[in-house]
């Protein structure tokens, strides 16, 4: 047998198992992206019978309406917040971890359990430390400090951050694995030969360590980015009655989308705001790609 | 072999048609008291007209309307639905339900069986598409341990004196922490109701036009002066605040709120409760006005019912609209009865009473769009209690975006 065709043979079988996964993902996934991307030219209204093509006009009202806008802008603010804080906490957690050996797999674990817990039960054990007195643990803490109580959830400036550490919370035992994974590749060597060059213990994490997780942090970086931007469960647990707010402060744009299409049933208009947020993931996404691989 | 099958099932073919029954379905949301009874109901229905076989079935309530618009469009939804009356403008509007027979369902026929106020809830444009088995109304709750401590039986009747002991049953931590609210202040419950349809008249003012097309509110009556009034009784009074304890039901069930005001379907949940006390009495009035907020599910008749299915589900709606299915309906569920007359016999009930007396005066608001109309009530309270924004913006603005919402719709 020639060698060529047992490789053909191999490359058919790899194809073949593929078939299946790439049917669901065109089924499943891209039709449906498909079926969207005409539909937010649309004024199709789930309850309604007839369809019509509209042009831009969902994209007009879009962006003139006033609760997509903010909530466009709270669906950045979740990013800018929340990704910086959630990769520069595992690094240091993991670098950190990757020090001790004793009891290291305790550790992880403990940062591991809110990634692996459902969120809606993070988001209501979270809603119940945010409440205000006499219920609330945050506050109750504060009163046993003799500070003052804060409105936490309550407040439509504080609420955003409630959320944004919550969510780092959660987020922090994935990014912190990986990490950890990403240092335990780093040689060995390379951190003997710089203690024995006389390098610091700092020097050692900031000059060598971090630079060669780059690809690491940048696949975190993205993939949290990705997550902060498509942010739902969490604010719609965490606010009253699901609703974003108070006076929409923490809505998402995923929320909005959400209540245009099932609240709403204003499925052509849900469609359009969900193509501005596949364009923001995807211009985010292509900016750090680039961004971050140039600097390495 | 094969010819004796295939001749059983021509025997059992021709059979099934000889006898075929009638098949509608009937759809509601799942809670299972109302399950339970519809199925009761059912029985005793397909008893009496053996012919009709009724279908049930029941969904959660979150993605009821998804449901609906998913089947009804390809014809395979169910011919007799249940309802929130406020959606009712939004599904008539997309033709998915039919309006009733007038021969029997007229002006008199809700006139003489129903409460005031769902002849004209249940119209559209001047035609009838659903009705109603039970109503709903708001009282204030009491929690008589609580009370007792001023030596108090009862609240009373007067909004102000009511506010006057609430102030006296709050509690407070020693840095003023609000421990217990006299009164709960939670608009996402029921309050935003009480505010548009009882407060604003007891300040002399009218929500809406008659024909359901202007909001008024913010220019009859006190105007803004409602929402400063509510307001104040957050921040000035302290008596209670949005989502203290997570919610008004909560507080008031934790007995960690003297009062609230609440609505009929709540009697059930808190009759559960051996933790506490409660006593209910109408809403307090105010400048000698009373009010009240009604609303209902009803049952209305779906596009897809046609031919024998219609007759079948005129049938099946009077039937679980009748007087019988209304008492029954009460010892269940404890929602009260649409009827009047079947209504008279529990007025002296001390907790079905002060509701069944409330729907004498209620009001059903018109709802183009009940999420954003309630949304917008929650806000203007929010951005006043929040934002120290003017009562006068607020209102304004809560006006502004209502007339619009009611604008896109009349003007579709």
């Amino acid at each position: 047998m020639k060698k060529g065709s047992l490789e053909r043979k191999y490359t058919i079988t790899a194809y073949t198992f593929l078939f299946v996964p790439i049917i669901f993902f065109l089924v499943v996934r891209f039709l449906p992206m498909i079926f969207s991307l005409a539909m937010s030219f649309t004024d199709w209204n789930l309850l309604s019978k007839d369809i019509n093509f509209i042009g831009f006009e969902n994209f007009a009202k879009i962006f003139s309406d006033e609760v997509f806008l903010k909530s466009l802008w709270n669906t950045i603010k979740y990013v800018i917040f929340g990704v910086p804080l959630v990769i520069f906490l595992s690094l240091i957690i993991a670098v950190m971890l990757n020090r001790i050996r004793k009891f290291q797999w305790l550790f992880r674990l403990l940062y591991v359990m809110p990634y692996i817990t459902p969120l809606v039960a993070v988001s209501w054990v979270w809603r119940w430390f945010y409440q205000p007195p006499p219920m609330g643990v945050f506050n109750s803490i504060l009163l046993n400090l003799n500070l003052s109580t804060q409105q936490f959830l309550g407040s439509t400036e504080q609420a955003l951050f409630c959320i944004v550490i919550t969510t780092v919370w959660v987020q922090l035992g994935y990014c912190i694995v990986i990490f950890l994974a990403g240092l335990q590749t780093i040689p060995l060597e390379y951190i003997e030969a710089a203690r024995i060059d006389g390098a610091s213990r700092r020097q050692i994490t900031w000059k060598i360590v971090v630079p060669l997780l780059k690809p690491i942090t940048l696949f975190l970086v993205v993939m949290q980015s990705i997550s902060f931007l498509r942010i739902f469960t969490q604010v719609y647990n965490m606010s009253v009655q699901g609703s974003g707010g108070p006076l929409n402060s923490t809505k998402p744009l995923v929320l909005y989308i959400y209540e245009k299409a099932f609240v709403n049933f204003d499925m052509g208009l849900a469609s359009s705001a969900s193509l501005i947020l596949f364009a923001l993931i995807m211009f985010i996404t292509f900016i750090q790609m680039k961004f971050l691989n140039e600097k390495s | 072999m094969k010819r004796a099958i295939l001749f059983a099932v021509l025997f059992i073919f021709m059979f099934s048609f000889a006898f075929s029954k009638t098949t509608i379905t009937y759809w509601q949301y799942f809670y299972k008291t109302k399950q339970d009874t519809i199925n009761q109901l059912i029985k005793e229905f397909e008893k009496e007209n053996p012919d009709i076989e009724v279908k049930h079935v029941t969904f959660p309530y979150e993605n009821y309307n998804q449901k609906v618009a998913a089947s009804l469009p390809a014809g395979v939804g169910p011919d007799v639905i249940n309802l929130f009356y406020g959606w009712l403008p939004m599904y008539i509007e997309s033709g998915y339900l039919m309006e009733l027979p007038k021969d029997t369902f007229n002006k008199d026929y809700f006139d003489n069986n129903f409460y005031p106020f769902v002849e004209k809830s249940v119209q559209y444009e001047g035609k009838y598409y659903a009705v109603p088995t039970a109503v709903r109304s708001l009282a204030l709750f009491y929690n008589k341990k609580i009370l007792k401590e001023i030596g108090l039986e009862q609240p009373p009747k007067n909004l102000n004196e009511v506010i006057e002991v609430a102030k006296k049953l709050s509690k407070y931590d020693k840095r003023g922490n609000l421990i217990r609210a006299g009164f709960t202040m939670q608009p996402s419950g029921q309050h935003h109701h009480w505010l548009r349809e009882v407060l604003v008249r007891q300040f002399g003012g009218v929500p809406y036009t008659s024909d359901n097309k202007t909001v008024l509110y913010d220019k009859t009556g006190a105007k803004s002066e409602v929402l400063q009034w509510y307001v104040d009784r957050i921040v000035k009074d302290n008596v209670g605040f949005p989502n203290f304890l997570n919610d008004d039901v909560t507080a008031f069930q934790s007995n960690m709120a003297a009062m609230t005001i609440d609505g009929s379907f709540r009697l059930g949940t808190l009759d559960a409760n051996r933790n506490l006390d409660y006593g209910v009495v109408e809403l307090p009035e105010y400048n000698g006005i009373k009010s009240n907020f009604a609303s209902f599910w009803a049952h209305g008749i779906t596009t897809n019912a046609k031919g024998e299915k219609l007759d079948a589900s005129v049938k099946f709606l009077e039937f679980i609209t009748s007087p019988k299915a209304m008492e029954l309906w009460l010892k269940n569920t404890g929602e009260l009865p649409a009827n009047p007359e079947v209504a008279l016999k529990y007025y002296d009930d001390p907790k079905y009473g002060p509701f069944l007396k409330g729907l004498e005066y209620a009001h059903a608001t018109f709802f183009a769009d009940e999420k954003a109309q309630r949304e917008l009530m929650m806000n203007a309270i929010d951005e006043v209690y929040l934002k120290d924004v003017s009562a006068e913006d607020a209102w304004k603005k809560a006006a502004d975006t209502e007339q619009k919402i009611l604008d896109e719709f009349w003007n579709k």
